[in-house]
């Protein structure tokens, strides 16, 4: 009787461990296009780039501070409507700890530097010269904006193009306590 | 002469080496009543000629590999003239194991109607495109066509065991199977007799029409247009006009060329079958009486088993070793990789059949005529009608 | 019943067709055959032997072979399905609408059809993988069930076997010997297969002849292979397992490697090089005029140093400098880099001449890199030409103002401000290629366009998969097993004196008859042994082709 469960119990563990196997491995094949994107609540990866001026951002400097972190470039149209509310927030909001950096995709710097000057931004503007930054955040379709809590954490990643109203509230949800 | 013209020569020599060899071996089993000594003559000798065609086709490809700088094996003719030689060593492999001649009777033809398909695509030596240029390719596919070689005389024995078990004179649907196999050669014959009355013709048609992309494109009939493609116009005056326009994701052409074969075999069937009065499989049982059924039931499993495992490493490892180099990707779902794939799924089951079912004989013969069929579909149909990664000609 | 009790004494498992001691048939099945089905050697089947509870129905059914050779077929013609037209990884379209266009357009409604039944993406359906997962789970029930009592069988082998067992071989012989001492053939006998490298034991007047008994772990060997190739492919489902990346990158740029975090590559040339031979029939044909000989790109590997962030790349260590070509990647830390695509003669820079309308005098000339345009080029004292605006993929105006498209100068267009000694307030100029300018006002200069230099793309792909290894073990160990237990096969000959002096012979081999007939003609003629039969041979007794051979 007891080599009879023993029996029982090896061939339902082998069935089972298959039945998972194949399971998982469905499942991960639907899902497959889903995973790597950085997700709320990840850690959001350091970089250094520089801007127009020669100085150099570091993400991990501005710790303690809200980061709105904005994926442009001269050629995007909707990153042009939302650029002038985005200055228009950072003078609100830069005062109360939230820093904006603006990061141009591989442009050059006379490109950036007419933007900047045409539009009167005012927030660090650097340019990802390799498309390091761009590649790590998955950056696909511009604009693109990361909400970067002052813990260092994405705190949230709104798609698309976003009105004064939503930067303005997004601003106010990573603001330092 | 330069060192093309040999090895062109060399191929005829081979060519009509294995026709002679095959009148040979016929000879011996015709006359083996009365005068066995010389029958004995008659297939030593046949199997001597066989021996110095492959040697010379060997010369051919050989010289034809230092002319080009890479493995005759690049194009749909030096393909399939290289898979006739194959076909041809395999023979001669089993031939040397078991020593049945008759194995040869069918063998030495089926090369023979390969080597003359092969030579109805352009025969000029084409440099390599740069994915091409790996000697892993050249090892896949030499391993490859040899697999398939090996395979194939599996399907040899098959056949000369139905031929020798299927009663041609009792109505039975595997008499008119295998009379259908031997018909589908008469259409190759067919094909080879139509494409070369209309070269030594001269028959061009040009054409324009407009391909499945929506833009125009040209292209050159070298038979009488049966179909258009897609919205054809005629360019070149006093030729036939097609019967019938086809619309644009068929091949307009390729289809008029196969329907050719058709009609030119059917009627070279028919003919025979007037001047003979007797079904092919008829003709040929006498020859096949003699052989030990047994035996090549067994010849036919153990090309299987030969031919398996180097059919699994040309065919699918070194496959996928070249495709990872060339690629960074070791399989792609290419329709010919995935006919290599059904290729050997097929012998796998064949295997597993003979090993726990028992199926031996009639059903293992057919079993190993149907794994030929693939090879040769994947060989012709998937080369030439679905376009993928591997389409040559 | 978990056993069976055979008259020799020896208890076999239920299911036991042979007795694994004596060789008694067992079954009334094995009592009727004239000769034996020595499948598995007569070993019970160990799925056979129970079928109780659910666990033990579906093991069953996974063990059967007929459901193992259902699931090859169903595989396989399935498999040929997803041939019929491309597949959707094929097909050269950006949005799944347009793919959806695509069959519909180029197969028409049998296009739409293959596209909507989902047959377009076949080989990711969850519908295939269950089918190759069904034959994984049949394969691995299967060998275990029938390897494991076979192994205990074979090893477990008695010298003796009953007559009843001899008798019912393929290949039997009984008589006496045909010359000489029949007290010394036993010996003759292990002499000479000894002699054919088989391992002979004995047992009184009982000997057993063996050889390439490893030969049936073969089928079991490849399996093992084929499961661990398969679980590889498993493995690369899981996220991070492989890396599948594509990059575009321009002669001159340095582009971040993506999937390949902390590397960087500078693309310093693509080379495309053609044969230069006549056209052949088969180029005619096809309407090819030129063969693609070398598609290169010259690249150099940077990684940076460590603990350096995203983005830095001040301090790159160069660490190889390589030429990718087609089937001769760059590989690095386990990544490789591919040559994949190109595109040729992209614009890298301009130059105009600042010239005078009516003189056709030349004041000098400016080279515009177009990926780093600056902001004035000074061509003299007091002449100089300022760029006002730049748009490297000018596509119209809108609302007066113009466009870029892009930000790769696919079609430039600048705005230049020309300030000359006549005109020290400058000239403004809108010039774009293939436009006449536009003006503000009547200029007395204009930019006239000198030439243009291009640059080619690299398409390159970025793979990286640790399962590699896995997969190759796994091909290696299928090959391995398939050459085992097709290039070598087992046989053995059993041979009994009996009471009356008679030599009683008995042999087998799973796989090649003629092979072990060859080795018994030698061992018959030498030990003078009665001659054997097949009993599975037709009783004809006219000499055919193949009998004579030695």
């Amino acid at each position: 009787m007891d080599k009879k469960k023993k029996r029982m119990v090896i061939r339902g563990l082998i069935l089972g461990l298959l039945a998972c196997a194949i399971i998982y491995t469905i499942y991960n094949s639907a899902t497959k296009d889903k995973v790597e994107v950085l997700q709320d609540g990840d850690k959001a990866p350091d970089f250094e780039l520089v801007d127009l001026e020669g100085n150099t951002h570091r993400l991990s400097d501005y710790k303690g501070q809200g980061v709105f972190l904005n994926f442009w470039g001269t050629w995007c149209e909707p990153c042009k409507k939302e650029m002038p509310a985005l200055e228009r927030q950072y003078q609100q909001f830069k005062d109360q700890g939230v820093q904006v950096l603006a990061v141009n995709i591989a442009q050059s710097n006379f490109e950036v530097q007419n933007y900047v000057d045409q539009l009167h931004l005012t927030f660090p503007v650097v340019i990802d010269k390799t498309k390091s930054v761009m590649q790590a955040y998955n950056v696909g379709q511009l604009p693109a904006s990361f909400l970067i809590d002052p813990e260092g954490k994405v705190k949230r990643i709104p798609p698309g193009e976003l009105s004064e109203q939503q930067i303005q509230t997004y601003m106010e949800s990573i603001k330092p306590e | 002469m330069s060192l093309i013209d040999i090895s062109s020569n060399l191929l005829l020599i081979a060519f009509f080496a294995y026709i002679l060899g095959t009148v040979l071996i016929a000879g011996s089993i015709k006359r083996n009543d009365g005068a066995a000594s010389r029958a004995e003559k008659w297939g030593k000798a046949g199997i001597v000629v066989a021996v110095v065609g492959f040697i010379a086709q060997l010369g051919y490809f050989i010289t034809r590999w230092i002319y080009a700088g890479h493995a005759p094996v690049s194009n749909m003719f030096e393909f399939t003239t290289a898979f006739g030689m194959f076909l041809v060593g395999a023979f001669l492999l089993i031939y040397f194991i078991y020593r049945v001649k008759t194995l040869g009777l069918v063998a030495l033809p089926i090369a023979i109607l390969f080597i003359s398909y092969a030579t109805m695509f352009p025969t000029d030596v084409t440099p390599l495109v740069p994915s091409l240029q790996s000697h892993w390719l050249t090892l896949h596919v030499v391993t490859a066509a040899i697999g398939q070689a090996i395979l194939a005389i599996s399907a040899v024995a098959g056949l000369v065991y139905l031929l020798k078990e299927v009663d041609p004179k009792q109505k039975s649907k595997e008499r008119f199977w295998l009379e259908a196999i031997l018909y589908l050669c008469v259409v190759i014959i067919g094909f080879v007799v139509v494409t070369l009355t209309f070269r030594t013709m001269g028959y061009e048609a040009e054409f324009t029409y407009v391909d499945k992309n929506g833009m125009e494109a040209e292209i050159v009939y070298n038979m009488p247009a049966l179909f258009g493609m897609n919205e054809y116009e005629l360019k070149t005056d006093g030729v036939m006009e097609p019967l019938v326009e086809l619309p644009p994701y068929i091949n307009a052409k390729k289809l008029t060329t196969v329907v050719w074969s058709f009609i030119a075999g059917t009627i070279l069937y028919l003919l025979y079958r007037f001047i003979v009065r007797k079904r092919i499989c008829e003709l040929l049982n006498p020859l096949v009486k003699k052989v030990n059924t047994n035996l090549v039931d067994e010849i036919g499993y153990r090309s299987v088993l030969i031919g398996f495992p180097v059919f699994t490493l040309g065919a699918l490892v070194f496959a996928m070793i070249w495709a990872q180099e060339a690629w960074g990707r070791f399989w792609g779902w290419d329709p010919k990789e995935v006919w290599a794939l059904i290729t050997w799924l097929f012998y796998a089951a064949y295997l597993h059949l003979r090993l726990s079912k028992g199926w031996e004989g009639r059903k293992s013969a057919w079993l190993a005529l149907i794994g030929f069929a693939i090879i040769i579909f994947n060989l012709v149909f998937v080369n030439l009608v679905i376009a993928g990664l591997h389409s040559y000609a | 019943m978990e056993k069976v009790k055979c008259v020799c004494g020896h208890e076999n498992p239920f299911g036991t067709k042979i007795c694994g001691k004596c060789g008694r048939p067992l079954t009334e099945e094995a009592k009727a055959q004239k000769v034996l089905d020595m499948k598995y050697d007569g070993s019970a089947i160990r799925s056979k032997t129970y079928n109780k509870s659910i666990i033990d129905k579906i093991w069953n059914f996974f063990s059967s072979v007929k459901v193992g050779v259902s699931l090859i077929v169903i595989t396989l013609i399935a498999s040929s399905f997803g041939t019929f037209f491309p597949q959707k990884f094929n097909i050269q379209a950006a949005t799944e609408a347009e793919k959806a266009l695509y069959y519909e357009q180029n197969y028409g409604t049998l296009g739409k059809l293959y596209y909507e039944l989902g047959l377009s993406d076949l080989y990711n359906s969850w519908w295939y993988q269950i089918l190759v997962g069904l034959l994984a789970i049949s394969i691995i029930v299967a060998s275990l069930d029938r390897g494991i009592p076979l192994y205990k069988s074979l090893k477990n082998q008695r010298v003796k076997r009953h007559e009843s067992f001899m008798k019912k071989q393929r290949i039997v012989a009984h008589g006496p010997v045909t010359e000489g001492d029949a007290s010394k053939t036993l010996d003759l006998i292990a002499e000479k297969m000894s002699k054919l490298r088989y391992k002979v034991r004995r047992d009184g007047n009982a000997l057993l002849a063996e050889k390439n008994r490893f030969a049936r772990s073969g089928p079991y060997i490849n399996h093992l292979g084929l499961i661990i190739f398969l679980f590889g492919l498993m493995l690369r489902f899981i996220p991070g397992f492989h890396v599948d990346e594509a990059m575009w990158i321009r002669e001159g740029e340095i582009r971040a490697i993506p999937g390949m975090d902390g590397y960087y590559l500078e693309n310093e040339k693509f080379i495309l090089e053609t044969y230069d031979n006549e056209p052949t029939r088969a180029q005619i044909e096809q309407g090819v005029s030129k063969i693609a000989k070398n598609y290169q790109s010259d690249v150099k590997l940077y990684k940076q140093p460590e603990g350096a962030v995203l983005g830095d790349t001040e301090n790159l260590d160069l660490v190889k400098e390589y030429s990718i070509r087609v089937n001769h990647p760059l590989k690095y830390d386990g990544y490789s880099i591919y040559q994949m695509d190109y595109r040729l003669n992209e614009f890298k820079s301009m130059t105009f001449g600042l010239t005078n309308k009516q003189s056709g005098e030349s004041l000098g000339t400016l080279t515009i890199d177009l990926t780093n345009p600056e902001k004035e080029y000074v061509l003299g004292e007091n002449t100089k030409v300022e760029i006002l605006n730049y748009y490297p993929d000018f596509s119209g105006l809108k609302d007066g103002i113009p466009q870029t498209a892009s930000q790769y100068p696919n079609n430039p267009a600048f705005v230049f401000k020309m300030i000359t000694p006549d005109k020290p307030e400058g000239e403004i100029s809108f010039v774009s290629i293939g436009a006449a300018p536009v003006e503000a006002g009547d200029n007395e200069y204009k930019m006239t366009f000198k030439n243009v230099e291009t640059r080619n793309v690299s398409g390159l792909a970025i793979k990286k998969d640790v399962t590699i290894p896995i997969l190759i073990v796994g091909g290696i160990v299928f090959l391995i097993g398939l050459a085992i237990g097709s290039y070598w096969n087992h046989r053995r000959l059993w041979v009994q004196q009996l009471e009356d002096g008679t030599l009683l012979l008995a042999a087998h081999t799973n796989k090649n008859w003629f092979g072990l007939k060859k080795d018994l003609n030698v061992v018959t003629e030498y030990a003078h042994l009665p001659q054997y039969i097949d009993q599975l041979e037709e009783n004809d007794e006219t000499k055919r082709e193949g009998d004579d051979v030695e």
